[in-house]
């Protein structure tokens, strides 16, 4: 793919405000939820645990609307999936090495998927949310204490990665109009900053 | 079905959890159904699934569900060990995972999963009953099997959006996701 002068100043805008907006000063959260998984609640506030878990997928819900039918509910619909998958491994004690790289890679990858409006191949797009939701999942996994209802909790915890998904789908609703374009190139760029950002904190 | 008994012989410590509403047995075994997700969620999305794949199959599913419940659960009350088997995991896992592909499932493959949910299912509510409700909580299991069922499946036969069907798959994929969830817990 060859950029020509104009694709790269359209790449530039979003690019610098998200890497404004990165460059702000934030504080450090890391997604070390320590408490007890007693139920519905618990498990539906998890998944907020953690900048770098929110941004990843809401990322996915922003890249679903990019790429739009069928990859808009194929996507959010493959993340939870994988990312129970990830759970299981983190729970029966399976390692996984560089967790953290991986999470903090998704926001970059993701994000910067959806600040280039990058279109794939359905299954390479599959591939990609399902590969890196198998790390947050893995997370979310080993960080889980013993509690009381883990049917519960799963509930919880599912409906809210499916909800932050929905955000995503929502906001990326504006796609259809050319500023809305634009915003949401301007998140990707943001998320894909972030992503840096955890990255940078996950190699130090 | 042979491997659903096999796994039904397999004792461990029964785990009654009994829901007791005050009105009576019948409203017990209602409330024990609506209260249970270990139950309920299997059953809507068997609901879902059936729905997903035609009235006629919704039919079915609204009919045979809750006779075969009974049935499982007259044989439940007899049973003093329930299976150490994550039973719920599994319904949440191939129900939620059939409704999310949409498969399409050769004439009565609708007709075998209720009766394989009913039989599993039935049976371990039975157990958690003997000490409670008993056979009339069953038959507000019964009951209230045949209104969730004839509910949710019409629900989505009447669905005429694309995106009303999307959306009903989605669900599907969260109630698998959540039954992997729980398999990894009970293998923890």
């Amino acid at each position: 793919m060859s950029f020509s002068r104009k694709r790269a100043h359209s790449f530039a805008v979003p690019l610098l405000v998200g890497l404004a907006l990165a460059a702000m000063p934030h504080p450090a959260i890391a997604h070390v939820e320590q408490g007890q998984a007693a139920g519905f609640l618990t498990g539906l506030r998890h998944p907020w645990s953690g900048l770098d878990h929110v941004l990843a997928m809401i990322a996915v819900g922003l890249w679903g609307a990019q790429l739009g039918n069928p990859a808009l509910w194929l996507l959010p619909v493959t993340f939870p999936m994988m990312m129970s998958l990830g759970a299981v491994m983190g729970l029966i004690g399976m390692g996984l090495p560089g967790v953290e790289v991986g999470i903090a890679l998704s926001s970059l990858l993701l994000g910067g998927m959806v600040m280039g409006e990058v279109r794939p191949k359905l299954a390479v797009a599959v591939l990609l949310v399902g590969f890196f939701a198998i790390f947050h999942g893995h997370a979310h996994g080993t960080e889980l204490p013993r509690g009381q209802s883990g049917l519960l909790y799963s509930m919880g915890f599912v409906i809210a990665t499916g909800c932050l998904h929905g955000m995503g789908i929502g906001i990326g609703l504006v796609h259809r109009w050319p500023a809305g374009r634009l915003a949401l190139r301007g998140a990707g760029a943001f998320i894909a900053g972030m992503g840096l950002f955890f990255l940078a904190r996950a190699l130090t | 079905m042979a491997l659903c008994v096999g796994v039904l012989l397999r004792p461990s410590d029964a785990a009654a959890h009994l829901v007791t509403t005050g009105m009576g047995p019948v409203y017990d075994g209602i409330g024990h159904l609506l209260l249970t997700p270990e139950d309920l969620v299997p059953v809507l999305a068997l609901a879902l699934f059936a729905g997903l794949r035609g009235a006629a199959q919704g039919r079915r599913a609204m009919f045979l569900l809750p006779l075969i419940w009974l049935a499982g659960g007259l044989i439940g009350l007899r049973v003093t060990a329930a299976p150490a088997f994550p039973v719920p995991a599994f319904s949440f896992l191939i129900l939620g995972g059939l409704v999310a592909a949409d498969l399409r499932l050769p004439a009565n493959g609708v007709a075998v999963l209720a009766v394989v949910l009913g039989l599993v299912h039935g049976v371990l509510n039975g157990a958690a009953l003997r000490q409670g409700a008993g056979g009339l909580g069953l038959l507000g299991i019964m009951a209230a099997l045949f209104v969730l069922v004839a509910l949710a499946s019409a629900f989505v036969v009447s669905l005429e959006r694309p995106w009303a069907r999307i959306a009903v798959r989605v669900a599907g994929s969260w109630v698998a996701a959540s039954g992997l969830l729980l398999l990894g817990w009970s293998l923890r």
